[in-house]
């Protein structure tokens, strides 16, 4: 019998007691010449199941994440060989016998004679956790059963047993956060102990490439990582000049000016833009629009030589480009910054546009005098949240701005951004614990970080907006 | 039910009591009637006159297309997609539903109060100061400021505001914020001002205050007024007119359409039998 076989038939016993429970409570009812029940008959049907179900299942759930790492503890206590491995031998032997538990493979090795033991430990715990988890529900079963008469509130009862279950669903989500939160936090400080901090939020030069061998030549190791950072703000800077204006006056044409004839082709419309992968968006980076930059800023170049301009004549051109992708995020923005303005706008009530024409307003007046300004608090937290989008986006930015770290201004140079560096750091054939890959993790809480302030802010700003109309 | 509504028709063909008055008008209607969509018709065939310097109460029960006529006066309903009107409103004798004449520019001449107070999310000067930074009425910033106070003051809110004009006017209280509404209004400088039925999310003491407003502006402006509420028509209005499903039913001065009412629809509705 399986884990799953396990949870299947618990949620039959489930199914079944509700019946009982039920049965026991129709029982009591008035049709049998009873006193009138407090709740439903469904309702002792349903707190019988909740008692049945609910501790047998949590303690089996807790059981089953537990138990692969007790019985791995119990296993080592039992082979002094193991004991004097270092961690990181231990937690490779762990693995092989792990695996070897369950291939039961012929060699007599200590790992092999270890895996048998392992897997004679998962049996037994695996049985008692089926006997524990059995035994709970009978005494959950038994302890809502014989409980059942007409004064019990089970209605009242079952309002509290679900609040109990949300609440846990609710907590699940949170600790994910958290796990997340630690996982990246733990190995971040692992790298701080190996880099400096300074080094880090202030060194100008980025290249994590570090000698794996004595010999090795070309690997500095140089984790300055305000190039990434500049590379990702000077992208989104860009993507957001494109975006912002294109999609808040999108959205004023759709929300104050379109018909509802044409809202309703362009809306959809809208939203297929916004639901195309940003792999797509990327290709039509790398393919298209860089090549275009590309062309445009030799055009720049010669006349900056033509007319003796010497910034333009001295122009670094190349196909990967900030502009490139500033430009394709931005139209990847669009539809977003469109959407959560037509919202914010359409949400300001309809009294302020009357007002302001009966003051003799024309239609363009009262947009940008009344509604505007109505919705600026709206529309700047829609602005936020596109900026954490486009600092979170990697793709399109790995496929046309490259990888090269750059502390440049000029738009038509390769950056490189906080995403695409972890990427490039994780790809590949990497070394768990160098400081190239722990790297990945500092880069990746400084963008947690980042994204996490704006859009509390973001949130702030919109929850502030809401309050005006409240 | 067929015949009650033929019958009802035949009660309601002609307008009774004085719906013209001696004399030159400020607002006239001949003729009117507004349509939604085409098919559905909201105003039947109204002839009333403003007269400059009073107010007009316009009652009826819900739907009697008061609100839809006096939505009219200024053009209002253009905004509303599917709504059209026939016949002849003018303005001192001018139809202001002919090509010469900018809609926007008459609802500078026709302001409007609405039902809810509906103040911009703005400060309590900007929203004095909005309608005359549109039109121009100020040239400099010591001009506005005293169209602002000006506008305050008619409109008795300059005592309580004169400290806190940079505060927002959405802070004010109820009654506040629709006596804000009535400055902005009046900021314009209007020939006209609608209200429709301005004192119906205000409490008592908030209303007796405005009404008393109205009574002042009388002297400066002509007014028309919906509302609900009859004891507002009788204690507030020159003329009364009663609306029964888009039809004026009769026009008369408040006190005889009060006392002595010519329809029967009329009577019924002031002495609470229906509405």
């Amino acid at each position: 019998m399986s884990n799953l076989n396990f949870f299947i038939i618990l949620l039959i016993i489930a199914a079944i007691v509700f019946f009982i429970g039920q049965k026991k409570a129709y029982s009591y009812s008035m049709f049998n010449g009873g006193a009138k029940l407090h709740s439903l008959p469904n309702y002792y049907g349903y707190l019988t199941t909740l008692w049945t179900f609910l501790p047998a299942f949590g303690v089996f759930v807790i059981w089953s994440f537990f138990e692969s790492n007790v019985s791995s503890m119990l296993t080592i206590s039992q082979f002094s060989e193991l004991q004097q491995l270092s961690v990181d031998e231990l937690s490779l032997a762990l693995n092989e016998i792990k695996i070897l538990a369950v291939t039961n493979s012929s060699s007599v090795s200590i790992n092999n004679q270890a895996a048998a033991v392992y897997s004679e430990y998962l049996n037994h715990s695996f049985n008692l956790k089926i006997l524990v988890s059995v035994l709970l529900a009978l005494l959950g079963f038994f302890y809502t059963y014989l409980r059942i008469k007409p004064t019990m509130q089970a209605r009242n009862s079952v309002e509290k047993l679900i609040v109990y279950v949300l609440f846990t669903c609710a907590l699940i989500a949170i600790f994910t956060t958290v796990g997340i939160i630690f996982s990246v936090l733990f190995e971040s400080i692992e790298f701080f102990s190996q880099v400096s901090i300074t080094e880090f939020f202030f060194g100008t030069h980025w290249s994590p490439q570090i000698a794996i061998r004595e010999d090795q030549v070309g690997g500095s190791g140089s984790f300055g990582a305000v190039p990434l950072f500049w590379g990702t703000i000077f992208i989104s800077f860009i993507a957001m000049i494109i975006a912002a204006p294109l999609g808040l006056i999108a959205a004023i044409f759709l929300s104050e000016y379109a018909t509802s004839q044409v809202r309703a082709i362009i809306k959809p419309i809208l939203e297929i833009l916004a639901g195309i992968p940003t792999v797509v968006y990327g290709f039509f980076a790398a393919l298209t629009v860089g090549p275009l930059v590309r062309d445009f800023g030799y055009y720049l170049r010669e006349i900056g030589i033509n007319l003796d301009i010497e910034i333009l004549a001295n122009l670094t051109v190349s196909t990967e480009s900030v502009l490139a992708v500033g430009l394709v995020m931005g139209m990847m923005i669009v539809p977003f910054i469109l959407s959560l303005s037509d919202d914010v706008i359409l949400s300001v009530p309809n009294a302020m546009r009357d007002g302001s024409i009966a003051l003799g307003a024309t239609k363009s007046e009262t947009v940008w005098r009344v509604i505007v300004p109505a919705a600026l608090p709206g529309i700047v937290g829609g602005f936020l949240l596109a900026i954490s989008r486009a600092i979170g986006e990697t793709m399109i930015v790995l496929m046309a701005a490259g990888v090269a770290a750059n502390l440049t201004a000029n738009p038509m140079n390769v950056v490189t951004t906080i995403t695409t560096q972890i990427v490039t750091l994780l790809t590949g054939d990497q070394e768990f614990d160098s400081v190239k890959t722990l790297a990945a993790f500092a880069l990746g809480l400084g963008l947690f970080v980042t994204t996490l302030i704006l859009n509390i802010i973001a949130l702030h700003v919109v929850k502030k907006y809401r309050e005006q109309y409240e | 039910m067929n015949n009650n509504k033929v019958e009802l028709d035949q009660q309601l063909s002609e307008t009774v009591g004085k719906p013209l008055i001696n004399g030159t008008p400020k607002i006239t209607c001949r003729d009117v009637n507004v349509f939604y969509n085409q098919d559905s018709q909201a105003i039947f065939d109204v002839n009333v006159d403003l007269a400059k310097n009073q107010i007009l109460a316009m009652i009826g029960p819900s739907g009697c297309g008061k609100s839809t006529l006096l939505r009219c006066l200024n053009r209002m309903n253009d905004t509303i997609d599917g709504c059209s009107i026939t016949g002849k409103i003018s303005l001192d004798g001018e139809d202001i539903y002919s090509n010469d004449i900018d809609p926007v520019l008459l609802r500078a001449k026709v302001g409007m109060v609405f039902q809810k107070p509906n103040p911009f999310p703005k400060s309590i000067y900007d929203n004095v100061a909005y309608g005359p930074r549109l039109h121009g009425i100020a040239t400099n910033n010591s001009e506005l400021d005293d169209v602002v106070e000006e506008s305050l003051i008619k409109a008795g809110l300059w005592k309580e505001t004169k400290d806190r004009l940079n505060k927002p006017g959405t802070g004010l209280s109820g009654g506040q914020q629709q006596r804000l509404c009535i400055a902005r209004t009046i900021a314009v400088r209007p020939d006209v001002i609608l209200m429709d039925e301005p004192t119906s999310a205000l409490d008592p003491i908030a209303t007796a205050t405005i009404e008393e407003l109205m009574h002042e502006l009388k002297s400066s402006y002509t007014i028309a007024v919906v509302t609900h509420s009859m004891q507002q028509a009788a204690r507030i209005s020159d003329r009364c007119s009663y609306f029964h499903l888009g039809r004026l039913v009769e026009v008369n001065d408040t006190n005889i359409v009060f006392t002595n009412p010519e329809h029967e629809l009329t009577e019924n509705y002031i002495t609470g039998r229906f509405g």
